[in-house]
This record gives C-alpha cells, sequence and structure tokens, in this order.
C-alpha cells in the first residue's frame, strides 16, 4: 500500500521575467528544489497562496512545462523528459482536470466528440460503436446522462463542464490525476458534488490524487496527506489530521487561522503575520517565510531550512521548529 | 455484471437512434437551410456564376462586336436588351463576359489570400518564438510595401491579364487575414483545451486542426466574403492603372470605369445611365449575396447559434 508511486528530486523551474522595457531579463523560480513523494493511492493536498507555484508544480508533473532542473520518477521510472513519444503509456496513466470549465472543453466540439478524443488518441478501443460504449460508461460514472451526448459544452452549467472534464481524464483509465483547483471556479453547492464525485471516484477507480487548491477545507475534506507550499518551497507535509490539529510550520498556523469560521466559540486567536509576502524577484536570503516569520531567529536570515522529520505524522522545514524538539 | 452490461448495450441503441441524427457536417448544413438570407445569397450567387460561365455559349454576338447602327442604343432597344455603348458593344454581352472575369478573380484571388492568410497565421501563432518573430516581420514589410508604384512595376514585368491580376491581388491580399488568425491562435493555444489535449499527447499538428482550426474558421469566412468585394472592386482600379483586363476584354470593373466620362452625359447629347447601373448593380448584388452567404456559413458553424424558427 506505501508504494510511491511518484517522486520528485530536487525539481526546479524558473521563468524569465522581463520587468521594464529597457531592463534585463530577470529569472523568477516559480518552484524551487521540491521534493515530493506521492504514495499509491493516497490523495496528497498542494495548498498556498496564489502565485506560490502549485499549479507550476502541477503542470510540470503532468508533462506541460519542462523543469529547468531536477528529475522526477513515476513509478520509477525517470520521466523528467515526458515530451518523448516513449512516455506515451505515462501520459495516459498521469491526467490533469483543469481549473475552469468553461475554457477546458472546446466549445466546437460535442461531449462525445471530447470524450471519445482521448481514446483515439491512444488507440483504445477497437471501433466507433465500442468506444461509444465507454463514453457512455464513463459519462455515467460521473453522474451524467446518455442524452448529454450529442450537446455542446455551453449548454452545461458550470458544475456539469467539471464532470465532462472529469469524465476525460477518468476514460483512458487513469492511475495517477492531477486536479488543478478543480473546484474554485464553481458555486459553492456544486463544489460540494463535485468533491464528492470526486470522493467516489478515487475509491472506485483506486487512484492516486494529487489536488490543488487554495481552500484549505477543500483540502481537509479530500486529502490524506498535505504539503502546504510557499514561494514556491514547500515547507510543511503533514498527515491531515496532523496538519489541522498541531501545524508544525508557522507559516502553516498562519494559513489555519485563516480559515472562517461559524462559530464565534471556535474561533482561534489570530496568529500574527507581519508585512507583505516578498516579491520572488527580489527573495530574501535564507528562509522566505523569515521576514514574516513571529518566531524568527538569526539562523533563519542565513540560510534556507531543509524539510525535516518532526514527528510520524509530519514534516517541515523550519529551523525554530527543529530547535524545539 | 454482464446483464448490466447488456442492458447498457441495448439502451444505447435505444438512445443513439434518438439523437439528432447526423454527422457535424450534416447539421451544419441543415443549420444553413434554415437560415433564409444564407441561403437566397447560396441561391443568387450560382445563378449569377451559371449566367456569366455558360450565358455567352447561347449568344451569338462576341463582347467586342461592334454595332454601328446602334451607338449609346438605351435598354431593351431592338436586339440590344441592355443597349450598347459609344462604339457599339453590347452591354448584355459584355455582363456576361465581365461576370466571368470578375467573379474569378474576386473568388480566386480572395479564397486563395484567405487560405495562405490562414495557414501562415496558425503556424506564427502556434509555433511562437522566431518562427512568429519571422513571420511578423514579413508581414509588416508587406503592409509597408507602397501599393501602386509596386503595382506599375509589376504590370510591366508580367504584363496584363487575368493571372497576373488574380496573383497581385493574392500577394498583397493575405496579411490581414494572418494577423487576425495569428491573434486568435496565441490566445487559443493557451486555452484549458488545448493543455489538456497536450497532457494526452495529442500531436500538434491535431491541436491544429482538431482545436484551434475549429474556431478560427468562422472568423476567416467573414474576412473572405470582406476581402472578395475588396478584390472585385481592386480589380477595375488595377485594371485602369494597367495592370489587369485591358479594353476591348470586359470585366464589370473596367465597364464602370469606362462609363465615369458619361455620368453627366455626352457631348452629342445621350445619357448613357445604363452603363454605369448594370455593372454596378451587379458588383453589388455579388457583394452583397456572399456576405450573406458568409453570415450565413459562420452561424451555422457556431453550435452557440441557436436559429430562432
Amino acid at each position: 500500500m506505501n508504494n510511491t508511486i511518484l517522486k520528485t528530486q530536487d525539481l526546479r523551474k524558473e521563468f524569465q521575467v522581463r520587468v521594464g522595457f529597457l531592463q534585463k531579463e530577470r529569472k523568477i523560480t516559480a518552484v524551487d528544489n521540491v521534493n515530493l513523494n506521492i504514495l499509491q493511492s493516497e490523495t496528497i493536498g498542494l495548498v498556498g497562496e496564489s502565485g506560490c507555484g502549485k499549479t507550476t508544480l502541477g503542470r510540470i508533473l503532468a508533462g506541460l512545462l519542462s523543469p529547468t532542473s531536477g528529475r522526477f520518477f513515476y513509478k520509477e521510472k525517470e520521466i523528467t523528459e515526458i515530451g518523448k513519444k516513449k512516455n506515451k503509456q505515462i501520459r495516459r496513466e498521469i491526467q490533469m482536470v483543469f481549473q475552469d470549465p468553461f475554457s477546458s472543453l472546446n466549445p466546437r466540439m460535442t461531449v462525445s466528440d471530447i470524450l471519445s478524443r482521448p481514446l483515439k488518441v491512444f488507440k483504445i478501443g477497437k471501433n466507433a460503436k465500442e468506444r461509444t460504449n465507454m463514453v457512455l460508461e464513463t459519462l455515467e460514472s460521473v453522474g451524467m446522462k446518455s442524452e448529454h451526448m450529442s450537446r455542446y459544452p455551453h449548454e452545461f452549467s458550470g458544475g456539469q463542464r467539471q464532470r465532462i472534464a472529469v469524465a476525460r481524464s477518468l476514460i483512458v483509465n487513469p492511475d495517477f490525476i492531477i486536479l488543478d483547483e478543480p473546484t474554485s471556479a464553481l458555486d459553492v453547492s456544486v463544489q460540494a458534488q463535485i468533491l464528492n464525485l470526486l470522493l467516489d471516484i478515487k475509491n472506485n477507480f483506486q487512484l492516486t490524487m494529487l489536488l490543488i487548491t487554495h481552500d484549505l477545507s477543500v483540502a481537509r475534506f479530500q486529502c490524506d496527506r498535505i504539503a502546504v507550499m510557499y514561494m514556491g518551497r514547500i515547507v510543511e507535509i503533514s498527515d491531515k489530521e496532523a496538519l489541522f490539529n498541531s501545524p508544525a510550520h508557522p507559516y502553516t498556523r498562519i494559513l489555519l487561522t485563516s480559515i472562517p469560521r461559524t462559530d464565534p466559540a471556535q474561533r482561534r486567536e489570530k496568529a500574527v503575520s507581519t508585512g507583505e509576502v516578498p516579491s520572488l524577484l527580489n527573495p530574501p536570503s535564507g528562509c522566505y517565510f523569515a521576514p514574516r516569520c513571529p518566531l524568527k531567529m538569526d539562523i533563519c536570515e542565513r540560510s534556507a531550512p531543509e524539510l525535516k522529520r518532526v514527528n510520524k505524522h509530519q514534516t517541515c522545514a523550519c529551523f525554530a521548529v527543529e530547535n524545539k524538539r | 455484471m454482464a446483464f448490466s452490461l447488456k442492458r447498457k448495450y441495448d439502451d444505447l441503441e435505444q438512445e443513439i437512434s434518438g439523437l439528432p441524427v447526423g454527422s457535424y457536417s450534416q447539421l451544419v448544413f441543415k443549420k444553413f437551410l434554415k437560415h433564409k438570407l444564407a441561403c437566397l445569397g447560396a441561391v443568387v450567387l450560382i445563378t449569377l456564376i451559371i449566367f456569366t460561365f455558360f450565358g455567352p455559349l447561347f449568344v451569338e454576338t462576341a463582347y467586342d462586336d461592334m454595332d454601328f447602327s446602334a451607338i449609346f442604343a438605351p435598354p431593351l432597344s431592338e436586339n440590344h436588351f441592355l443597349g450598347t455603348d459609344e462604339i457599339g458593344h453590347d452591354v448584355f454581352v459584355r455582363i456576361m463576359y465581365g461576370g466571368r472575369i470578375s467573379l474569378l478573380v474576386g473568388i480566386v484571388s480572395s479564397v486563395v489570400s484567405t487560405i495562405i492568410g490562414l495557414i501562415i497565421g496558425l503556424i506564427s501563432g502556434f509555433l511562437g518564438g522566431i518562427w512568429d518573430e519571422l513571420l511578423m516581420r514579413f508581414v509588416d514589410v508587406m503592409l509597408s510595401i507602397p501599393l501602386f508604384p509596386v503595382l506599375l512595376i509589376l504590370s510591366l514585368v508580367f504584363g496584363s491579364g487575368v493571372f497576373s491580376i488574380i496573383m497581385v491581388l493574392t500577394v498583397f491580399g493575405w496579411m490581414r487575414v494572418t494577423r487576425l488568425v495569428r491573434g486568435m491562435t496565441l490566445s487559443l493555444r493557451e486555452s484549458e483545451y488545448v493543455m489538456a489535449s497536450k497532457t494526452m499527447g495529442q500531436n500538434q499538428v491535431m491541436i491544429i486542426l482538431k482545436h484551434i482550426l475549429p474556431n478560427v474558421i468562422p472568423i476567416v469566412i467573414v474576412t473572405t466574403t470582406l476581402n472578395l468585394s475588396y478584390a472585385i472592386l481592386s480589380e477595375s482600379s488595377l485594371s485602369y492603372l494597367g495592370l489587369g483586363i485591358q479594353p476591348p476584354m470586359p470585366s464589370w470593373g473596367n465597364m464602370l470605369q469606362g462609363s465615369m466620362s458619361y455620368i453627366l452625359g455626352t457631348s452629342t447629347g445621350h445619357n448613357p445611365w445604363w452603363l454605369t447601373f448594370f455593372p454596378g448593380f451587379l458588383i453589388f448584388i455579388t457583394v452583397l449575396n456572399v456576405n450573406f452567404l458568409g453570415d450565413g456559413l459562420r452561424d451555422a458553424l457556431d453550435p452557440k447559434f441557436v436559429s430562432e424558427s
């Protein structure tokens, strides 16, 4: 059960940015030496604020971007160069669901075209009839009906579109699905439906999922483990219960107190974070969180902490937490 | 399990029979038929093409036959249905012959330049990087060439004729389409359905054909119809400059051009309005109906468009 399905090794992605018209190109590090192990059949959450590199990491793993340096392994095969033809099988096994269901479906294709496209790409199914049947079965497994097959995406609501997008990634029978904020473009009531759907699918199809989200309650509902990202670095990876009960990294603590509570008795004291998020163009030396950290020490400004095991359920990159042990 | 699968297959048969029948192209055709103006446009254009291409076969008068007994004969006069011009050319015959050339020049040059523009725009927008840079600078160069001096030189090099005018209109007509298509391709390339397609390892040619082209085509159709009217009209001004159709061979454009000097009446006291009216009217009818046709095609290709009837 505890087999690693996907493993990254010092994965790094830099982008060139031109700040002003006459200025030199500068580079920003969107994903900074990420080491992440994803285990078979788990759902791992990747949380963090906007612009922290969650989506970039997801896109690297999906093969949409190639990393600047570092490697990653899928089922112990190195697939850093995912664009190569020999990795076609892996392309089938790793699928991605995108954030915005209004732009992830081609408006000029019917649902059955959209769903049978992947089958044709991977040459699954002997003939049109067999493929149609697979399309129908997959549609039903995401709670849609056969009469939807001949319709166009604009005839559906956001939630239905996201179901179609999920069906598109399921139809090729993948092992690993990357979900890039699958609910953030939807109404709250519809979010719950999609989340329940994802839970069902995961159990029925024995899938491993990477759920990218900025919504901690979504992560709490869905995930087994959660990785917290800050400015391109992973600062904490913990089991869900441990993360919510005793967050290790000071940034995680601040994130948790930002969840709104409906019950006034449950309101936590606001953890104080001072200052702004530093610019990725001009990152601080040492720990990126140091300028805002309530537990800052001298060493934090000089060197960057590495992910270290705190206890059985938690790993964390923080000198203050290391010292406390 | 076997039972449930069986049930699904049975359902499938029934459900498929209940779907709106027909392939994508059949559905587009059905939608097009519902668009009345577009059907009118198609019928009128086909009629015009038949009239101009096959009409001359049934008429004995040639376009350069002169009837000196009937100069500036008005329409509906004996032997000359639409009248004659200053040297006794039969206007009706010349309209048919002229239509051959005008329609040929208009349709061929606008279609070919649109296809060239479409292909270059798709390549430029989709590949990006150095290809985009090179192709777009080339477009800039083409757009900044002052047309008329070049045309005068070209007319010396290639001489006049239908072929050279089609070539000139094509060579100088594709850039707007390219810019338009490139812009759309740039934004479509970043859309999430193209991303999704990439994660599946779909190859680039198929991405262009399946995802980008269908979304670009409607706009391109509209541009083609605009280009067609532009081509028919430019043909006349180019012919005037000596590149293109030379008298006595008629085209709608040069017939219109030729009648300009009589528009206020002649020194002999004639007022040959028919020389201006008939070629002008036919150009107008053609351009109008091409636009109807283009609108109908665009709507028929758009799945979001549902006709009101």
